[in-house]
């Protein structure tokens, strides 16, 4: 004999109500479903409220004023658009902008060429391809300050592997290959690490999108001798993109706050080479303490980093859409 | 019916019409975040975060308009 859905379903109900402790269930009983729905999202919301939207509104308020967090005693005073228009004026901030582009830009793109590169490559399911999947995930499970101690030594002119390959590559002495001290070359080492630390989560993200293609579509291009060149950027790449555009939009809003690795690396330094906005914000902020200016700095990083994922999400349905 | 909806989309102005709008406010946003990372002229950063905001503030209402 079986049963009715519909008989389960109201059984399993009728074993809940029971289970449901007296008191608790005359309670829940007076309440519609649309209070109940509000109990159970309300610990979420309060949440969400108190740690990401009340320091936000804060932030704005301390942004027109002139606090400053190492005189916490100090009259605060309003000091209108004063703060917003130090930020937009100041070359040193303006340079720290142009600085984090940078970052962004290349650490995008190499993140993006070689994370698809691998994705595909595993997604064609070699002999051991399970085990090397492993192995290029593991940068990515290492902590920043990990990461960052470990390519100081790699970096080190006189003791480190990556001076030494180089060296044995080119011919140049250990001694002259100096990746932090360089002026040139310092940028650069800081997005080889951060290229190395988080090429393996661009890739997982691409392998999803690979991986979602379904196989009778490449049975149809076959069939209709299409070429695997043809295959590769009618099919592959239009089916991943969306997944293409989400890892560039979290990396993208990731690497606008890079703050861990530059700061282990090089300090912002030599000079003020790789003094991205988030080190110069801190400085702002726990240096020269003028809370309500760095304020004002953060939420300029803010707007524009919401603005950039509000057309990016736009981009991104038009892409599901087509 | 169709013809009815037609002729309301029709007799909606421009400023209210979301597909236009939208791409306007896209527009902003774009130029304002290209102005914030440049590293050109001074002038053009200063006003970087007014053409962002604006066109952050026109997105979230313009978003809002019906199709």
């Amino acid at each position: 004999m079986t049963l009715s859905h519909s008989s389960i379903v109201d059984k399993a109900a009728e074993t809940a109500a029971k289970a449901t402790p007296a008191p608790i269930a005359v309670r829940v009983r007076g309440l519609s479903d649309r209070a109940i729905a509000w109990l159970f999202i309300a610990p979420a919301i309060s949440l969400l409220l108190a740690i990401n939207i009340f320091p936000l509104l804060w932030a704005v308020y301390l942004s027109f004023t002139n606090y400053r967090a190492n005189r916490p005693n100090a009259v605060v005073e309003g000091v209108g658009l004063r703060n917003y228009q130090r930020v937009l004026t100041d070359p040193d901030i303006w340079q720290a902008m142009q600085t984090t582009a940078h970052f962004v830009f290349w650490t995008i793109l190499l993140q993006m060429l070689i994370g698809f590169a691998l994705a595909y490559l595993i997604d064609r399911k070699f002999r051991g391809h399970a085990f090397w999947t492993t192995i290029v995930l593991i940068p990515m499970m290492l902590s920043p300050a990990v990461v960052g101690n470990f390519w100081r030594f790699l970096y080190e002119p006189q003791i480190g592997l990556f001076a030494y390959a180089v060296s044995f590559l080119s011919g140049i002495p250990t001694s002259q290959i100096q990746m932090l001290g360089n002026v040139s070359l310092a940028p650069w080492a800081i997005i080889v690490v951060d290229t190395w630390m988080w090429t393996p989560y661009v890739m997982l993200i691409c392998l999803a999108g690979l991986r979602s293609i379904p196989d009778y579509i490449y049975e149809a291009a076959e069939v209709d001798r299409a070429s695997a060149w043809r295959q590769f950027w009618s099919i592959t790449v239009p089916m991943a993109l969306p997944f293409i555009m989400l890892a560039v939009l979290f990396r993208g809003i990731e690497n606008f706050k890079m703050f861990d690795m530059v700061t282990l690396l090089t300090g912002g330094g030599p000079g003020s080479v790789t003094e991205v906005a988030s080190i110069t914000l801190k400085r702002e902020a726990f240096e020269t303490w003028a809370t309500g200016r760095s304020s004002a700095f953060a939420i300029v990083l803010f707007v524009a980093v919401f603005g950039l994922a509000n057309i990016y999400v736009k981009a991104l349905n038009k892409v599901k859409q087509r | 019916m169709t013809m009815d909806t037609t002729k309301t989309a029709r007799k909606r102005p421009f400023f209210f019409r979301r597909g236009p709008m939208e791409n306007i406010a896209t527009a902003l946003i774009a130029i304002g975040f290209l102005m914030l990372f440049q590293p050109f002229a001074l002038i053009l950063y200063t006003y970087s975060l007014v053409t962002l905001l604006a066109g952050t503030v026109m997105f979230i209402i313009v978003s809002k308009f019906p199709e």
